[in-house]
Parts: structure tokens; sequence; C-alpha cells
């Protein structure tokens, strides 16, 4: 079965999900595209977008309405060339309200099982759930007759596990995308032994298509990408925990936010990170790793105890931040949960005094957001570093754990022969969670 | 074309900011003035300077598409709304696309040969940010010949302006262009530095030359040129009186603080014919060849040159067509700095159409009110030295592809 072909008839499953909208998205414009080429003229490309909830799939029609607009908007001139056998397509805007109407006219969302018994392709996005995964898979294999292949999107559950216990034969591959799919360049491809050959050259075409960056990890119970945010994160809440001997809990909390966002020059803190992708997300990913650990534990009684005071974070339907660790306005943190009083307390009245507790000005530290497009980047993180490393504050000393740590998670990951080398754990950190140096770099050594 | 048989004069400019990106003032998801603003604030700024509406005969307003960017037609109704006195006073809208403004200008200066009037206030607005760059290219697409725009770019005017680009690319020498384009693009931004209502007057690149020798990328825009070479986005209105000698008195403003209008030619080329010579702008040569002859001068008289460079090969190519260089000469005549406010020939001496902006339907009144500016004394920073010996300037405005242009000659006082 060729490219085009294995594409003609796809389902994405959890289609209404944060990942599996992006990721039905990028594939809905690659089989429109696709649809446009000249040898494929009347041929049909099918896209289902699977969903258990009515609502979320009105959500996600919304969404892919914007976001088809907004890669139309980029690539005008192009679909110029596209249509131009349509002679009543003329301005830039007739082109692109027709392109935004093809790429939808080929998504059919529905909340049936069914609609994925007749695709060659199946993309997997649901809940990190092993289970229920397994679940899906089996019934999809025993109703359809086209010898699908599936496409995980699991951060952490191990593909052999789940090729395994859903008897699929080496029909499946992780095709792990970074949140949001529609912007981060990063795809973690995972294979295991039995994992077709076909499968893999296709999903290797499948990412250049998608204009992504593949990284191969081995398969190990979350991957490079969660292998080191679980570890990193599980760090910063038990620095958190600690220091907040010396401070109250919601001023610790916040401290390790500004130090693993400002001081490490992180895109995010590590409170608001954990915020963003989901509090019962990450205990949940940390659960799923966990059996899979011989010789460290993988858990947070913090995490647990958020859980159990229904305090969550993730997002809300429209992509804004829900509350978690912390409380945010418009996008930005301006208060701590406390566990003790179940209230966010201000950041506005403690913030002065954990500055002073870091001793540090922020003055001195530069932002993620301007190096991110200064050539002179690394000269200035060098700069930047060799400055913490001779200073004695408590900020300069967390910092320096926390890159040790980071260094630690990083070089483990290459031990434990998760990533083939320490050129592709930097490339995650760098393409999939944004950070402007790898976790294994000469920084305060 | 006849002798001018009255003396016409022009005073009293006014200039909006020119609002785009590159202003600090400028936030694409924030509200903004409507044209209403900008129309108003204009007007009121020449008003201000020639004792109000009372003093004016009659009013002319030069746009180009507000009844696409801004769902408004009718413009002329709002020459009333700037001052009461102008209630039930004439007034009319002109468009010719880019050259909307030029046309203004035109059409008061004929009011006031005609002995019709003896003071019009004449306007020019365009408020464009109102849509995405990628529909507002529909809208501009409209200069050109609507049946031509399927074959068109995405982004039709530069499309065209780069075929014209790569065609004097292939005449002559691509590197020798593009350091050419690139001086004018420098020149640009540093004349407009010393522009407060510039648009590019908050630019701080230290390395303009540089960034302007960033090569095209087809893929990503057009093949020719890069964004450096086009003019922005822009919001603006500017203003000016154009007056008799008599509309002088009444206003009571010197001959010194005004220029005069000593000749002026408007030229109309076909719109559903390709351009004979993509190296040349033959309808600008014609233009100011016939505007020259109409005030008994040549270019060598000429201190100063406001030319439409919606695009840099546009500047280059209009020193070739004014004659101060060869075909295919312009980009070193560029490149040596004759151009530069303190070169031979000072062209665009508050940023032009790339440095100052070119908010469409404006910027023949705009180039009108620069020279105004110039020859008054009142450039700010932005002043350059007029020479006693060569004591005229020019004003070149083109609308669509070298199609409709008004080229006018001033006089110094």
């Amino acid at each position: 079965m060729t490219y085009k072909e294995r594409l003609k008839n796809v389902t994405v499953l959890g289609a209404a999900g944060k990942m599996g909208s992006g990721i039905l998205l990028l594939t809905a414009v690659e089989m429109t595209d696709l649809s446009f080429k000249k040898e494929n003229k009347g041929n049909e490309f099918v896209l289902n977008a699977m969903d258990i909830s009515h609502k979320g799939l009105s959500g996600l029609m919304e969404y892919l309405r914007i976001q088809v607009r907004k890669v139309a908007e980029k690539k005008t001139n192009l679909l110029r060339k596209m249509y131009e056998d349509r002679a009543d397509l003329i301005e830039n805007g007739e082109i692109i309200d027709q392109y935004v109407f093809d790429v939808l006219n080929t998504v059919k969302p529905t909340t049936r099982m069914e609609a994925a018994y007749d695709s060659t392709l199946i993309f997997e996005a649901v809940s990190e759930n092993p289970v229920l995964k397994t679940k899906l898979f089996k019934q999809i294999l025993d109703n359809n007759k086209n010898d699908p292949w599936f496409f995980t999107n699991t951060s952490s559950v191990p593909i052999g596990q789940l090729d395994k216990e859903s008897n699929l034969n080496g029909k499946i591959l992780g095709f792990h995308f970074y949140n949001p799919p529609a912007v981060q360049k990063l795809v973690e491809l995972i294979v295991t032994d039995d994992t077709n050959k076909e499968m893999t050259d296709f999903a290797l075409e499948l990412a250049k298509k998608l204009r992504k960056l593949i990284v191969p990890s081995n398969d190990f119970a979350g991957f490079i990408g969660n292998g080191h945010f679980m570890r990193d994160a599980l760090h910063g809440i038990n620095t958190a925990e600690k220091i907040s001997s010396d401070i109250p809990f919601t001023n610790a909390v916040y401290a390790m936010n500004r130090v693993s966002q400002d001081f490490l020059v992180r895109p995010m803190g590590i409170f608001q990170l954990i915020d963003y992708v989901g509090i019962d997300v990450c205990q949940y990913i940390m659960k799923v790793m966990n059996p899979h650990l011989k010789d460290e534990n993988l858990h947070s009684e913090l995490l647990d105890t958020m859980i159990g005071l229904d305090v969550r974070g993730g997002q809300n339907a429209d992509g804004s931040q829900k509350n978690g660790f912390l409380k945010y306005e418009k996008g930005r943190p301006v208060g701590v949960y406390n566990t003790q009083t179940k209230q966010y307390e201000n950041i506005s009245d403690f913030d002065a005094y954990v500055s002073k507790y870091l001793s540090t000005t922020a003055e001195k530290v530069p932002s993620w957001k301007a190096l991110l497009r200064d050539n002179k980047k690394d000269e200035i993180l060098d700069k930047y570093f060799k400055e913490v490393e001779g200073s004695n504050t408590k900020g300069a000393e967390l910092t320096k754990q926390y890159i040790a740590r980071s260094r630690e998670i990083g070089k483990k990951l290459v031990a434990d022969n998760v990533a083939k080398n320490e050129d592709d754990v930097n490339k995650v950190m760098l393409t999939g969670f944004f950070h402007l140096y790898g976790p294994i770099n000469n920084y305060l050594i | 074309m006849k002798k001018l048989r009255i003396k016409v004069y022009m005073t009293a400019g006014f200039n909006t900011i020119s609002l785009g990106t590159g202003r600090k003032e400028f936030h694409p998801k924030k509200p903004r003035p409507g044209i209403e603003h900008y129309i108003k604030e204009a007007g009121k700024g020449t008003l201000d300077q020639i004792g109000g509406g009372k003093n004016v005969d009659e009013g002319v307003i030069g746009n180009f598409m507000a009844a696409r960017f801004n769902k408004q037609a009718n413009l002329p109704g709002f020459i009333p709304m700037i001052d009461k006195d102008l209630e039930y006073k004439p007034a009319v809208s002109v468009e010719g696309a880019c050259g909307s403004g030029g046309l203004a200008l035109v059409t008061g200066i004929k009011s006031v040969l005609a002995e019709t009037a003896d003071v019009v206030l004449t306007l020019g607005v365009e408020v464009q940010n109102t849509v995405k760059a990628i529909y507002g290219a529909d809208i501009l697409a409209g200069a050109g010949w609507y049946q031509k725009r399927k074959e068109g770019h995405a982004y039709f005017f530069p499309g065209q302006f780069s075929d014209r680009a790569g065609a004097y690319y292939e005449k002559y020498d691509r590197e020798t262009a593009r350091k050419g384009f690139a001086t004018w693009y420098k020149n640009a931004i540093e004349n407009a530095r010393l522009c407060p209502t510039a648009q590019e007057f908050h630019n701080k690149d230290g390395e303009l030359e540089k960034t302007a020798m960033v090569e095209p990328n087809g893929r990503a825009f057009v093949d020719n040129l890069t964004v450096f070479d086009c003019s922005k986005v822009s919001d603006g209105a500017s203003s000016i009186a154009i007056v008799s000698e008599d509309g002088l008195k009444k206003i009571g403003i010197d001959k010194k603080d005004a220029v005069e209008v000593v000749g002026w030619a408007q030229v109309e080329a076909d719109i559903t014919k390709d351009p004979e010579d993509l190296t040349e702008l033959t309808t600008i040569k014609k233009a100011v060849k016939e505007a020259l002859d109409s005030a008994g001068i040549t270019y060598k008289d000429l201190g100063t040159v406001e030319t439409h460079d919606c695009f840099t090969i546009a500047g280059i190519l209009a020193t070739e067509a004014i004659g101060f260089a060869e075909p295919g000469k312009g980009a070193e005549f560029v490149s040596a700095g004759n151009t530069a406010r303190d070169g031979l020939i000072p062209m665009n001496t508050t940023g032009g159409l790339i440095g100052w902006g070119h908010p469409t339907g404006a910027t023949g009144v705009h180039q009108a009110v620069t020279i105004w500016e110039q020859f008054t004394n009142r450039a700010g920073k932005a002043q350059i030295n007029i020479s006693k010996k060569k004591p005229y300037g020019m004003t070149i405005n083109m609308g669509g592809d070298d199609k409709t242009v008004v080229a006018i000659v001033y006089k110094k006082n």
C-alpha cells in the first residue's frame, strides 16, 4: 500500500482532546493537500474525527476552522496554484475560504467507533490509560478488514506492552507529538523489534510531510520526553518541599517555579508546566512509568494530595489555563495554592520576600523570550551561568542543583538505553519543550 | 500643457502619524482609530493654520479603497465633519489607486485655476490595518486590472514589482541592483528616524544595509524582493491647502510660508495593457517630462524630489525616469549616495513610502506636505539645505503599476 493509499481513510481516536485536535489538524491538511495532486484527483480522502464527546467535537470543528485559516493564510500563493483550475476563485479571500471548506470537508466528526472499521491508519490520542487503549485497539482489529496500522500518541505506555496486550503483531508504533502538535517540531518515534519496517518508513515520510523532526526513542516507559520531564518535575516538587522548612510552603512553590523558569531560562516554571500538562496527567504518567523503573520511585505525595483536593490544572476548552498549583489570570500566575487552607495566596504578597530569600534581582537574568531569537544566545547563556557559578546566593545554589539534576536525568536516559545518544536527549528538550539549551551541557560543572 | 494662467500655492500642510507595524503605538489586536479620526485630525491640522473652515471654498478628498478597507463610501460627507463651517460647501472624492492623493492635489489645483475657488482644503486618507495583509493584498490588487488578478501572486503588487526587479536583474547586474535597493532602504529608514510622524520613526536597527541585503525567498514571499524592499501597510491622512494669491490674503499667510505650484502633469496609461518595458517606468517618465516642461525647468534645477517608492525598485527606476541616471545606472546612482539627504539630489527626505509609510490614498498629499515643510523650513530634524540655485522640488505619485501618475513641480518662495 502506497503512502497515499494508506492515508485515504484515517481515524483519529480522541480527536477532540488537546493532542488529538492538533494531530487531526495536521493530518487533515496533509490529506487535503494530497487530494489536490493531479494523480489523486477524483480520489476520496476521509478523516474520521472520533471522540466520545459531541460537545468536544463541536469545539474541535471550531478549532479547526480557525487553525486551517491560519495555515491557509501562510501558504496562499501555493493555494492559488492548487486552485488554478477554478475560474470562480480569484481573490486570496475566496481561495482561503474554499480551502478551509475543503479541509473541514475531509474531516468527519463522529462519536461512533464504527467509523474506524474502514480505516487503514489509526491515530490514537485517548487518555494515558493502557487498559482503554488496549480495549479500543482490539475492538478495531476485530472489526476492521483493512489490516490497519496503529500510531499511538502515548507519552508513557511502552509500545511493546500495547502491542502484546492488543495482539497487534507489530502493527503499532509510537508517534508522540508534543503539545501543541501544530506548533512543536518534535515527534518521538518509538518502534519495537516487532514493528513492521514498511510502517516505520511510512512514519518517517509522514513526519517529513508534516515538517516534524523525528527523534527515535527506545521503548521504555515515558520515553525520552517524559523520562526527563517527570523526573525534573519531581526534583522541583521535592526541592520545594525541602525548602518549605525555611519558608512557607506557598513561598517555596513560588520560589522553585521562579528558579526553574527565570534562573534556568526556561519558557515556564516547573509548577506552571505541571499545571499546563495537568496535575492528574502527571500523576497518571508517573503511575504508568513507575512499575517499569527498577532503582527509583517516581511518585509524589504532593501530587496525590492535590488530586485528593480536586485541584487538577489542565486547560479549559478554549485553551486557557485552569488553576492548579498556581492560580492564573490572563495566563499569568498570580497565586499559589495552600494545601492546608485550601486557598490561593497572592504572589504579590510574598514576591519581594521570595526575591530576598533567593537573593537575586531579575535584571541580571536573561529572558527566555529575548534569547529565543538572539543569535548570540549561547554566548549570553555561557556568561550568565558563569556568573551563577560564582554566586553563593540561595537562588544560585538551587539553580546549580537543578542544572546538575537535569543533566543527571539526561545522562541516565542514555545510560538506561532509552535514548540512543546525548544529542537525542537534548534535541527532545530543545524541540519538544522549547528549552534554549539541552540538559546535557557544560554549564555549572 | 498651457502655461498656468494664475498663480497657485500650497500651504498649511499637516500629517497624522503613519500607523502600522513599526510604530510603538501599533498593536494588531488592539482597537485603533477609524477613518473618521484620521480625516478629522488631518483636516483640522490644516484648518487651524488657515483660520478655520469659514475660509475654505471647497474640499477634495483622495482615497483608494475605503469602500473595502472600511466599508465606507461617500467620503465627501466627512469633510463637513471636520468643521461645521464646511457644511453645505462643495466637496468631492477622487480615486486613482495609490495615486489618489496626487489626483486630489490636481483636482484642487484645477479648481483654483478655474477660479471657482480660492482656498481648497485637500486631503488624502487611507486606513488599511482593518484586515490582515493577505486580504489587504486583494484590496490593493484593485489598482491593477481585475482580469489579471487570477494569474497574479497572492501578494499581487509585490509580485508585479518583483517581476520588474527580476527583469532589471537580468538586463543589468543583480548584485549592483540589490546594493542599490539596500541603500535606498537605508536612506528611507534614516530619514524616517528624523520625522516623528513616520512609521519607521522608532526603527532602531543598527545594520540597515545588512538587513536589506537578505536574500529574497520566493517560497515565503516573492522571487526578487524581500519585505524590506516594500512599503508597509499604513493608516494615515495628510492635508494641505491649495490656494490662489487672493486665497493667501484671505487666510493671512505670507508667500514665504507657502510653496508655489509652477508646473504639473497628470498622465494616464492603459490599465489593460502590460508594461512594454519592465525595466522602465514609462508613464512616470512622460509625466515628469511634461511637468518639468510646463514649469520651464529641467531635472537639474530640482533641489529635492519626493517619489513614489512603494518598492525599492520603483525608487531606483524613478531616478532613471526623471533623468538623474542613465537606464540601468539608477542602482549605482543611489548606492553612490546621490539620493541621500546630503547627496546631489535628496529624495524622500522624511522616509518616503518605505520609511514614512504608505497610507495609499494619502501618499500623494503627504509628498506635497513634505516639499512644503522643506521649502518653508518646517521639517524639524529632517530639514535639508535647499540651495538657492536649485529652488524647485517635485512630487511623483503613482497609482497601480505605472498607470495613474501625477507629477507636480513646486518653487520655494
